[in-house]
């Protein structure tokens, strides 16, 4: 099986970022990049770039909220984390994959 | 992050990209240390770092987008730009802006003066509820009508009270007019005379004090007054003690009870009330203490109701309608004889909406300022055609910079909108410029139409429905002369105009028909103004230069009032006499005459007349009638045609007599001469009617108004008079300064009685003042078509200026193959007689469509009068001919050879 490119599917990138807010707590983007290529086990290969405008994107929708911290290293990074309003995203975005895996699933399985 | 906080990054440009690439860097930095970590060389994890996170300016600009308002940005850019073109090229703007801000601010001024009139609601609780209660059209109604906007007598009222059910509470008032003084030259407030419920059925309640109640309106009539707060600040200093104060009105001293609240005017728009008084105080105020509620037919009052919730104008319309005949059943007045009588009967009452209340103004100046601002738009299309063409001219020197714009990728909707933001800031501005215009030029015409007789007040904001109008103006103005131009601009296609290097020889036939075409549309609209103009001026002309029977320079009108000193009614001739003889002794004053009104001041007394000794009633036939003493044909000026005037020797017990004018002697007998001959005058029923020799025949003269065909006049002697009044009008011919002449006449008066109320008017003043809507038509259709005019010249003059620049090298080659310079100014002057051709047919067809609007408001002149438009066109062709003479001879003058070689 190829490496998925995630932001073929559309909105998956939000699902997982949403995701791993909510079970890490507050990450940067280097650390959000990394922990997704970690956990999928690099099945899953997040273009770097494009995760920060879908961070900024979310932060307008009021879905995470961000603020500058400084690392243990001493380099000052832009710190996000899940709102109640992103939670809420979460799980109908959740339910979404689900329906769509769901689906792609019976016609696999049936047709 | 919230919508604020993007709309501020707009603000706040660097700042924003100092934070992402901060973010950025981070990551590139984490990235390279992992990378160092797993034994990569510093220069290669950098690389790599950098792959993995894509191309760094495309990321970067995605996610600045999605922290900006993006639109936002790119009109702050756009305006940027905008206003950069604009300075490098001031003149235009310049010229751009001022004319903008003449055109919207004209129309914003009428628009103001429309919406003040006739738009805006009464300042009072819900005024969509009130509802106006008014008799039906072709009415039949005959009496005495003492006031403006009187509608009924005292007892229908009563009637309709009881019978109606369609209103809550109805408010009953009269418009009148109270001297302050208590001798000398009367002051005015304009007052009113309202029943007890008036002030509750509008809703309105008193600032400081109370307003009336119906306990104020009673059989006992103790009455106080109620003053509006622009009286108070006037006359009474707005003194916070006002509640136990007396204001004296006509003599009589009221208490003030209460002052309304600022923003209350009254019901009537145009007239600001300033005191009112229960309608039992008429009584008080009366010469013969009675006052006008108990006579029948006495017309002089008006009737604003509250409808009841769930009832619409039309039904309660209909059910007014309904109990109409009751109402006229019980009020008919005695005096009626059959046929009227029969006719009254039949008469119906209305309702109509009465959220804006009444207005005399709103009735003489409704069509006149719908003309005005449809003068005003036209001056705006013009002006608007005129930027176009110029932004057209434009757009053909920025073709290069639009092309190269659009061949590196910018997509053509990208560049009209920025095009188009240029548009808008110039309209914006004009706008901008032009609300302030507005505000001076809307009350300049308030006091151009007030007079100290009748002064206009109007409440003249800039609210939101004004502001409003303005910015729709500027949008459309905008979208007018941008659009257009901003579509020609971006229709080619890069590699044409780049190949055509800016000369667009491609392309510059259909640019040119375009801009032909704006030209011609602008010399078709400014015909229909300057035609329109025309009419108006000669219209009042006319008016001013029509033979009103009379020479009314040198004469002084004498108002005197005595009600105040109560002569008994048996003196009175003799008052009258004495009046007389004391303005006769008076230096520069070289004759003097008692008249029972002043012709021209908008009074009137009709009535029925037998020629012959035939009766009066049903006759069929009626002539209009005036009082006046010996001496007053001469003193007017008015020719004496046949007979004599009244003389010492008519007076009572002397044998009935009558002067009638060459229309009543048409009208009455066939234009044989009158003298000597009788009529009889329809008396009210139960009376003879009586008969009169006429003595005298004159010269046909105006009564009521200037504009007027000649009426049948019939004058009656004054001291003939059965019921002379508790006042009298003089005319004086005099010689030398009227000041001095007004200031004796006035001291000699006031030894007969210091309460007398003295005032007067030089006649040729009052002819002025009735003309004063005809004179700002005349005055501003007149400005308007001239600018019209000076508009079109101009964009005429830029479009053949503009096609002699294009078509240089032709000349030069036509030259230089041997045309002379005749032939070349030919060429070039039958570019403007073609745009004159199309344009002048238009105009004229266009004229004669619209004239018709305005043919109720001339006089003396068709709207479709051939020398007027003869007279525009020609007007417009000789300036046009002449602006484009100067390019020809430019054109005629070109060195072929330094042409050529340009090339």
């Amino acid at each position: 099986m190829p490496k998925s490119q995630n932001d073929k599917l559309q909105g998956t990138l939000t699902l997982l970022i949403l995701r791993t807010l909510e079970s890490r707590g507050a990450l940067h983007g280097y650390g959000l990049c990394h922990h997704i290529h970690l956990v999928s086990q690099d099945l899953l290969q997040v273009e770097e770039g494009s995760v920060y405008p879908a961070l900024h994107r979310m932060e307008q929708d009021g879905w995470i909220s961000a603020e500058w911290q400084i690392t243990d290293k001493g380099r000052r990074a832009k710190f996000y984390t899940i709102t109640a309003l992103g939670k809420r995203q979460l799980e109908q975005e959740r339910e979404n994959w689900a329906r769509l895996t769901q689906g792609v699933e019976r016609v696999l399985r049936y047709s | 992050m919230p919508w604020y906080k993007r709309w501020q990054n707009v603000w706040r440009p660097e700042a924003l990209n100092h934070e992402l690439d901060q973010e950025l860097a981070f990551h590139i930095a984490e990235t390279v240390d992992t990378l160092v970590a797993s034994g990569m060389t510093q220069r290669d994890a950098l690389r790599e770092a950098h792959r993995r996170l894509g191309n760094y300016c495309l990321q970067k600009e995605r996610t600045r987008d999605m922290d900006i308002s993006t639109w936002l940005e790119t009109l702050r850019a756009d305006i940027q730009y905008g206003a950069r073109q604009l300075r490098l090229n001031p003149g235009f703007a310049v010229i751009a802006i001022l004319s903008l801000a003449l055109g919207i601010g004209a129309n914003t001024a009428m628009f103001q003066l429309i919406n003040a009139i006739r738009l805006t609601s009464l300042p009072v609780k819900d005024p969509g509820s009130l509802a106006l209660v008014v008799f039906g059209e072709n009415s039949a109604r005959a009496g005495w009508w003492s006031t403006r906007s009187a509608e009924f007598t005292s007892s229908q009222v009563d009637v309709l009270r009881k019978e109606q059910q369609a209103f809550d509470e109805i408010g009953v008032w009269s418009a009148a007019r109270f001297d302050l003084t208590t001798g000398g030259e009367p002051r005015y407030a304009e007052g009113l005379f309202v029943s007890g419920d008036f002030f509750q059925t509008l809703g309105v309640n008193a600032a400081m004090g109370r307003t009336l109640t119906p306990a104020d309106d009673r059989e006992s009539c103790e009455v106080g007054a109620v003053v509006s707060d622009s009286f108070w600040n006037r006359e009474l200093g707005a003194d916070r003690n006002v509640l136990s104060r007396q204001i004296t009105l006509n003599g009589q001293t009221f208490p003030v009870i209460g002052v309304t609240p600022p923003s209350f005017f009254g019901v009537e728009v145009g007239t600001r009330y300033d005191v009112a008084i229960p309608l039992c105080a008429d009584r008080l105020l009366a010469d013969d203490k009675l006052g006008r509620a108990p006579v029948q037919a006495a017309w002089w009052i008006s009737v604003l109701g509250r409808l009841k919730p769930g009832w619409t104008v039309e039904k309660a319309s209909a059910h007014i309608e309904s109990i109409s005949p009751a109402i006229m059943q019980a009020t008919l007045p005695t005096s009626y004889k059959t046929d009227l009588a029969e006719r009254y009967l039949k008469n119906r009452l209305i309702v109509r909406d009465g959220s804006t209340g009444v207005s005399g103004l709103r009735r003489q100046y409704e069509n006149p300022l719908l003309i005005l601002i449809g003068t005003t738009g036209l001056v705006l299309l013009i002006a608007c055609a005129n930027l176009a063409n110029l932004l057209l001219a434009r757009a053909t020197a920025r073709e290069q910079e639009i092309a190269v714009r659009m061949a590196i990728g910018s997509s053509r909707f990208r560049i009209i909108r920025q095009l188009l933001t240029e548009s808008l800031l110039l309209a914006v501005g004009g706008a901008v410029l032009g609300a302030g215009l507005a505000l001076v030029l809307s009350r300049g015409l308030l006091i151009f139409i007030s007079t100290s007789n009748n002064p206009v007040f109007v409440g003249l904001g800039m609210d939101w429905s004004v502001l409003g109008f303005t910015a729709l103006l500027a949008v459309i103005t905008c979208l007018s002369f941008g659009l257009l131009p901003a579509l020609r601009a971006t229709h080619m296609s890069p590699v044409a105009a780049i190949r055509s290097e800016g000369r667009g020889a491609s392309a510059s036939r259909e640019k040119f028909g375009l801009r032909r075409a704006l030209v011609a549309t602008q010399v078709a609209v400014s015909v229909v103004l300057l035609v329109g103009a025309l009419l108006f001026v000669r219209s009042l002309n006319n008016l001013l230069t029509t033979d009103p029977g009379f020479q009314s320079e040198g004469v002084l009108s004498v108002s005197v009032n005595f009600s105040r000193a109560s002569f008994p009614e048996e003196r009175r001739i003799d008052l009258y006499r004495d009046f007389q003889d004391r303005l006769a002794a008076v230096p520069g004053v070289t004759s003097v005459a008692q008249v029972g009104f002043t012709p021209v001041s908008g009074s009137g007394w009709d009535n029925a007349v037998g020629p012959d000794n035939t009766p009066a009633a049903g006759s069929g036939k009626d002539s209009w009638f005036n009082r006046a003493a010996p001496g007053y044909f001469k003193t007017m000026g008015t020719r004496l045609l046949a007979g004599r005037e009244f003389t010492e020797r008519d007076v009572r017990g002397a044998p009935k007599v009558a002067i009638v004018n060459e229309k009543f002697a048409q009208k009455m007998f066939d234009g044989q001469n009158p003298v000597g001959r009788t009529f009889r005058l329809e008396a009210p029923a139960g009376q003879p009617e009586q008969t009169f020799e006429i003595v005298g025949l004159i010269a046909n003269t105006k009564y009521r108004q200037l504009r007027e065909d000649f009426y049948a006049i019939g004058f009656f002697p004054v001291a003939q008079d059965e019921n002379p009044g508790a006042g009298a009008n003089y005319v004086l011919r005099i010689s030398g300064s009227p000041g001095k002449v007004m200031e004796q006449a006035k001291a000699t008066m006031l030894q007969v009685s210091p309460s007398l109320a003295i005032s007067f008017l030089p006649f040729s003043q009052q002819l002025e003042e009735s003309l004063l809507r005809e004179r700002l038509i005349a005055s501003l259709s007149g400005g308007f078509g001239l600018l019209a005019g000076l508009l079109a010249t101009m964009g005429l003059y830029g479009v053949i200026v503009y096609m002699v620049e294009r078509r240089r090298s032709e000349f030069g080659i036509r030259m230089a193959l041997g045309a002379n310079r005749g032939q070349v100014m030919k060429l070039v002057l039958k570019e403007a007689l073609i745009l004159l051709g199309i344009g002048l047919p238009v105009g004229i067809g266009l004229s004669l469509w619209t004239g018709r609007a305005a043919s109720a408001l001339l006089f003396g002149i068709e709207a479709h009068d051939v020398a007027t438009l003869a007279g525009a066109c020609l007007l417009l062709a000789v300036v046009a001919l002449l602006a484009g003479y100067i390019p020809a001879m430019k054109a005629a003058s070109l060195d072929p050879a330094s042409t050529l070689r340009a090339d």
